[in-house]
């Protein structure tokens, strides 16, 4: 009786720790998937990350197992992982095949561009990672900021008409239509995607954007960079027709912030809601600066 | 007809000589590309692995299920696309011959576009899984070329010339075709087409390797039978014909394997540009224009440089990788122009 109680005891201690231990070496697809690795504190055990994993700053000096659509199942070997965390968009699938066959732990997480999406996506990185608590923690901070934004939007009654163009391209640029992640932060913003009537991300021909009237343009910031700047832009011809070359309106943003669908989503929706309102700015909630 | 004037126009080393040089690079490629990778084996893990000695259960599913089936696929798709450029060369008695010129890899392509960008029916989702992409891109490759050659028949006998001008036609709404699909397409599976598009033999399993096997072998071997008459044809048709060669059957039949590998290799490992173009003329430079010595030579040779280039291609960048068709270009390229400009040096002087 006295010999097998502490026995006993110190057994389920053990597994306790060794079941809230969190693999030593992870490899991470996925630029969210990165993020929410980092926001939960286990950024150290990340040995290596894809090339869409540009946040935080300190994630580009990891090796980089390539684009996350087009892995290699002896690189990610190579770096022998504990663990695999790969976007549900992650392949070649014949390469995730082999990974599995080389007897390597992978999880898939889910990656849909919404609220819920992101909240899933976190909760889903946490029971991987056995932060099950802290997880859960996040999501409700992630869905809790979002809904502060939506409280502040909807009692604006004016909707900007918001064209989202992914690039400027040589010829026309491309345009996001529907069922795309800008469409859905444009919205989340308490803007109208200018661009109707297709989904996904299509070259758009300057008579369709002039049509699309949009009252602001919306481009990632290296984009802008690339075509000389805000000006630059604002006077090519098929814009400046537009009511937003007209009031000099154009929003640049970092790419992976505004798409991610990560933990940043809060703030990069309250951001955009107050470039796309901004007599309205001081109404917007803003979020803890990045601990990052 | 077994001494034509073609057989030995230049100076090139002795045949054994230059098929054992081959053979010996292959080999060394082979080695290589067994004990090269983003993983860091030594040599004698690798040997251990192959040869069913004590090594750690994942070193040996590296050598095992990635290293060795990669090897002898990347050698099969280069030997298959080396010797159908080569037989296509003769064949149109055109230097710029390959297998993209007349639409097998246009249609190739087209298909397997299809498959990314809609998908596989349901019906036959279940059937063909993993390996619908591979036969898309085969289906696509055979009725391409089987729509070109009707085209180029008439009363028995296939016009060549009517056949290469079909092959650009049909590569023409082929490559229209993907490029409807491709703006139809989300950005996911734009990233698919593109990545297909510059070839990779990052899909390589044993089952992969024992579908392209017989199209890759069957190539070579039957290319064999068909020197003579290539050999005859660079002196024009009627003369093969009259030498006592059936010019028709072997034109019919050196299309369809042609068609038949090139569709094969791109099913499996995306389009692959350069090898079925260049592999000919480096044999060519080196060794003559006789198609005995040529058509195995290219197999040899094609392998070997798709094996080096796929190494390079998987190391540069480890962890990740680089798609093998900008590497095969990137390193055949410039190696091209040297041998050219040399050869140009040397016949002026």
């Amino acid at each position: 009786m006295t010999t097998w109680l502490p026995v006993a005891f110190s057994l389920v201690l053990a597994s306790i720790a060794a079941a809230a231990e969190p693999p030593a070496r992870i490899v991470s697809v996925g630029g969210a998937i990165t993020e929410i690795v980092n926001e939960l504190g286990l950024g150290d055990s990340l040995v290596a990350v894809d090339s869409t994993s540009q946040h935080p700053p300190a994630m580009r000096a990891l090796p980089q197992v390539g684009y996350m659509r087009a892995l290699s199942a002896e690189g990610v070997a190579a770096l022998h992982p504990d663990l695999v965390l790969l976007s549900d968009n992650a392949g070649p699938p014949p390469v995730i095949d082999q990974i599995r066959s080389l007897g390597i732990a992978s999880r898939m997480v889910p990656d849909r561009p919404t609220v819920e999406g992101v909240a899933e996506k976190v909760r889903a990185v946490g029971s991987f990672l056995d932060r099950q608590e802290e997880a859960e923690a996040m999501a409700r901070d992630i869905t809790e900021g979002v809904e502060a934004v939506s409280a502040v939007v909807a009692e604006i009654p004016d909707r900007p008409r918001v064209l989202f163009l992914m690039g400027l391209g040589r010829g026309a640029p491309t345009a996001a239509g529907q069922d795309t992640a800008a469409d859905a932060m444009i919205r989340l913003a308490g803007g109208v995607n200018a661009m109707e009537g297709y989904e996904g991300y299509k070259p758009a021909s300057g008579e369709a954007i002039l049509a699309a009237a949009p009252d602001v343009l919306l481009l990632p910031s290296d984009a802008v960079e690339a075509a000389g700047g805000r000006e630059a832009i604002l006077a090519m011809p098929q814009f400046a027709g537009t009511p937003a070359a007209r009031h000099g309106r154009l929003v640049a943003m970092d790419t992976l912030y505004l798409l991610g669908f990560g933990p940043r989503l809060p703030r990069a929706a309250a951001d955009l809601a107050r470039a796309l309102h901004p007599d309205r700015a001081d109404a917007f909630p803003k979020p803890p600066a990045d601990r990052s | 007809m077994t001494s034509l004037p073609v057989r030995d126009d230049r100076a090139g080393l002795a045949q054994p000589g230059v098929l054992a040089l081959l053979a010996a690079l292959a080999c060394a490629a082979a080695v290589a590309s067994l004990a090269i990778g983003a993983s860091a084996l030594s040599p004698g893990t690798v040997l251990a692995a192959l040869f069913g000695g004590d090594v750690a259960p994942r070193d040996a599913a590296i050598v095992l299920q990635l290293r060795l089936p990669r090897t002898l696929l990347g050698f099969g798709v280069g030997a298959a696309l080396a010797v159908s450029g080569a037989m296509m060369q003769g064949l149109f008695r055109n230097p710029l011959a390959d297998p993209a010129l007349i639409g097998i890899s246009g249609g190739a392509a087209l298909a397997a576009v299809a498959v990314i960008v809609l998908g596989v029916p349901a019906a036959v989702a279940g059937l063909a899984g993993p390996f619908a992409l591979p036969a898309a891109a085969f289906a696509g490759s055979l009725l391409t070329i089987l729509a070109v050659q009707r085209v180029a028949r008439g009363d028995g006998r296939t016009d060549i010339a009517t056949l290469l001008l079909a092959g650009i036609a049909v590569n023409a709404i082929a490559s229209a075709g993907t490029g409807y699909l491709v703006f139809g397409s989300d950005d996911r599976q734009m990233r698919d087409i593109t990545f297909w598009t510059m070839g990779s033999l990052g899909g390589a399993a044993w089952p992969v390797v024992l579908a392209l096997a017989p199209f890759a072998l069957g190539a070579v071997l039957a290319a064999g039978r068909w020197a003579g008459v290539l050999d005859a044809l660079l002196l024009g048709e009627r003369e093969a014909a009259l030498m006592g060669f059936r010019v028709e059957p072997a034109k019919t039949g050196i299309v369809i394997v042609c068609a038949a590998a090139v569709g094969a290799s791109v099913a499996v490992a995306g389009v692959i540009g350069f090898v079925g173009l260049v592999v000919p003329h480096l044999v060519r430079l080196v060794a003559g224009a006789g198609h005995r010595l040529l058509l195995t030579a290219s197999a040899l040779l094609g392998g070997t440089l798709v094996l080096f280039a796929d190494i390079v291609a998987r190391t540069v960048m480890a962890p990740a990788e680089l798609p093998i068709g900008l590497v095969t270009a990137l390193i055949g390229g410039p190696f091209f122009l040297w041998l050219l400009i040399r050869r140009r040096r040397e016949t002026l002087s």
